[in-house]
């Protein structure tokens, strides 16, 4: 990517440059107050920390964190429809709910306070996209229940920008507003941003008529392979945002222009990492299960909740300034690892392997089957639009490259199928990935 | 002095070359030739049209892996072992044919063989050197 047209700037240096002992004195009072609120107004935490015989009394600093129960997704399903409030109904504002692959819906009420926290926390990610009262954001996550939509609109309006809620699907429409309207900047999913890069030159525009400079990306893993592919598709900087509905919608935590991991807004919501096995917490630098507790919400504040996202944690002084904790990019949600002949197998591997080799594209679908009481990974994978394919020892010999790929990647051989350009089942919202037709 | 000659990469499933000699087909495209090179995944389906250029955005536009290469048209007496002195100044020269297929125009007693090979600078220069009459795409 040649020289990059935007300027990270950091929106709130009062909260974002704290030093690790004044963050930590912020943190501390923030939960102290967090914990006694949710024990007096949320049923569900009460009986919780009755059960683990904690009073709030107990929760003196950060550091007793860590004596608090986890939260898991299971315990706002059984508490559906709004039995997680701490607010009072009439308190609350908004609501937005997240569909799982099986089950109801996980609910989350934002009283008004909740969602000028996260506007706020969405400028400052929206900040280090540069984007200012002089840019358009063009919003194109699905708007509705999901986050996505109103999480980058809200964001993009506290800075002052002029936003275009367009919305996802539609993408000669997409593609004609972000040109004719000159957005600078985008937010959507990393893979219908790559979409709509494609189909530039399909719908018969060029990409040089456009005047985008940015974008911030998320609500699904990628990886950096697919963010020079995104970069070279729209001649942008593409940084990713992070988040999830039940803690704050996109903005939770956000990539600097160091594109090195992600600032998470930690005087907001802490970040601990732990060993989802045992449980137990574990320092800074080790891969583990994500968990936020949110100490200034007050509509459905959460405590120690299991993101299932394995990531680690860094602390220290970034490049950019900020001296916010910073997660790596997620390798993967607990919940959609696969275990495939006992080895565990991520899609985002997968995606990092197929990424090295030229002659691919970055849609594909891998598919497991048990034959014969024998797990088998297939993975189906478009060829790259622009390839010339005269020969059959050229596609051989790149269908052989992903093999070896994928193989030391993630140490199992999958059977692998180069299938036409365009042939793989687009997604205007999160990718649909894998398919798993053991059960 | 090359022919220009399009490829297309295509999976090994029902319909597909329908869609594609279709989507030429109701374009007005007419093929002159069209060969396919299959694996037990997919195919190669190599053709030259009356129009390359336009065949070329057709199918881009509709989506298919498209590539456009050259090759050496050769046209040769259509009698026996014809093929075989073209093949053999190429074998003499230790070049090496990548693939190569022939057609027979009826009211024409010449044959046209068209190849793909290694080095075709090389390859031209030798066989005009030998005397080997080259097609153009205009002689198609």
């Amino acid at each position: 990517m040649a020289k990059s047209k935007l300027k990270d700037y950091i929106y709130q240096p009062e909260y974002e440059c704290l030093s690790r002992s004044e963050m930590e004195n912020l943190q501390s009072e923030r939960l102290k107050k967090t914990v006694k609120y949710v024990y007096e107004h949320c049923k569900p935490y009460r009986a919780k920390m009755d059960e683990f015989k904690i009073k709030p009394s107990d929760i003196r600093s950060v550091s007793d964190l860590s004596k608090l129960p986890f939260t898991v997704k299971h315990d706002l399903r059984a508490a559906y429809p709004f039995g997680f409030y701490s607010a009072d109904q009439k308190d609350i504002v908004e609501v937005h709910a997240s569909s799982g692959t099986t089950g109801k819906l996980t609910v989350v009420g934002y009283t008004q306070n909740d969602i000028d926290i996260w506007s706020e926390v969405a400028a400052r990610s929206l900040a280090m996209a540069g984007v200012t009262k002089d840019s358009l954001v063009h919003v194109a996550y699905g708007y509705g229940l999901f986050t996505g939509g109103l999480g980058a609109h809200y964001g993009a309006q506290k800075i002052g920008a002029s936003t275009v809620p367009a919305s996802a699907g539609n993408t000669i429409r997409q593609l004609t507003l972000l040109r004719d309207f000159g957005a600078t900047h985008l937010c959507c999913t990393p893979s219908y941003a790559i979409f709509l890069g494609t189909e530039i030159e399909k719908a018969g525009m060029n990409i040089d008529d456009f005047s985008l400079v940015g974008g911030a990306f998320g609500a699904e893993p990628w990886t950096y392979q697919m963010r020079e592919e995104l970069e070279r598709l729209l001649h942008i900087d593409a940084l990713d945002i992070y988040g999830l509905s039940e803690i704050s919608g996109p903005g939770v935590a956000m990539e600097c222009m160091q594109k090195c991991g992600s600032h998470v807004q930690e005087d907001h919501f802490i970040p601990e990492i732990i060993d989802p096995e045992t449980l137990e917490p574990l320092p800074f630098g080790s891969e583990g299960e994500l968990v936020f507790t949110t100490i200034t919400k007050t509509g459905q504040p959460l405590i120690r909740y299991r993101t299932r996202d394995l990531c680690t944690l860094t602390a220290g002084k970034c490049a950019c300034g900020r001296t916010t904790v910073k997660m790596s990019k997620v390798k993967g949600r607990s919940d959609d690892m696969l275990i495939i002949r006992g080895v565990n197998v991520f899609p985002s591997q997968i995606e990092a392997a197929i990424m090295n080799v030229a002659g691919v594209s970055p849609h594909y679908m891998i598919y497991v089957d048990r034959i014969n009481n024998l797990d088998v990974m297939e993975i189906d994978i478009e060829l790259a639009g622009n390839l010339a394919p005269d020969m059959v020892s050229d596609i051989e010999s790149i269908k052989k490259k992903v093999e070896t790929e994928v193989n030391s990647y993630i140490g199992l051989s999958a059977k692998i199928k180069l299938c036409e350009s365009g042939s793989i089942q687009r997604s205007e919202g999160k990718a649909v990935r894998v398919i798993d037709r053991r059960n | 002095m090359l022919v220009k000659q399009l490829s297309v990469f295509m999976e090994n499933r029902p319909g597909r070359l329908y869609k594609l000699t279709h989507a030429l087909g109701k374009e007005g495209i007419d093929f002159v030739t069209l060969s396919i090179a299959d694996t037990k995944d997919f195919g190669i389906v190599r053709f030259i049209a009356r129009d390359n250029e336009r065949a070329y955005e057709i199918l881009k536009k509709e989506g298919f892996t498209v590539g456009i290469t050259e090759l050496i048209g050769v046209e040769v007496d259509d009698k026996p072992n014809a093929l075989a002195e073209v093949v053999a100044l190429m074998e003499e020269a230790d070049m090496n044919i990548e693939y190569l297929y022939s057609f027979v125009l009826t009211n024409h007693n010449t044959a046209k063989i068209l190849m793909r090979v290694e080095d075709t600078d090389r390859a031209v220069k030798l066989l005009e050197e030998k005397g080997i009459k080259l097609l153009s795409e205009k002689i198609l």
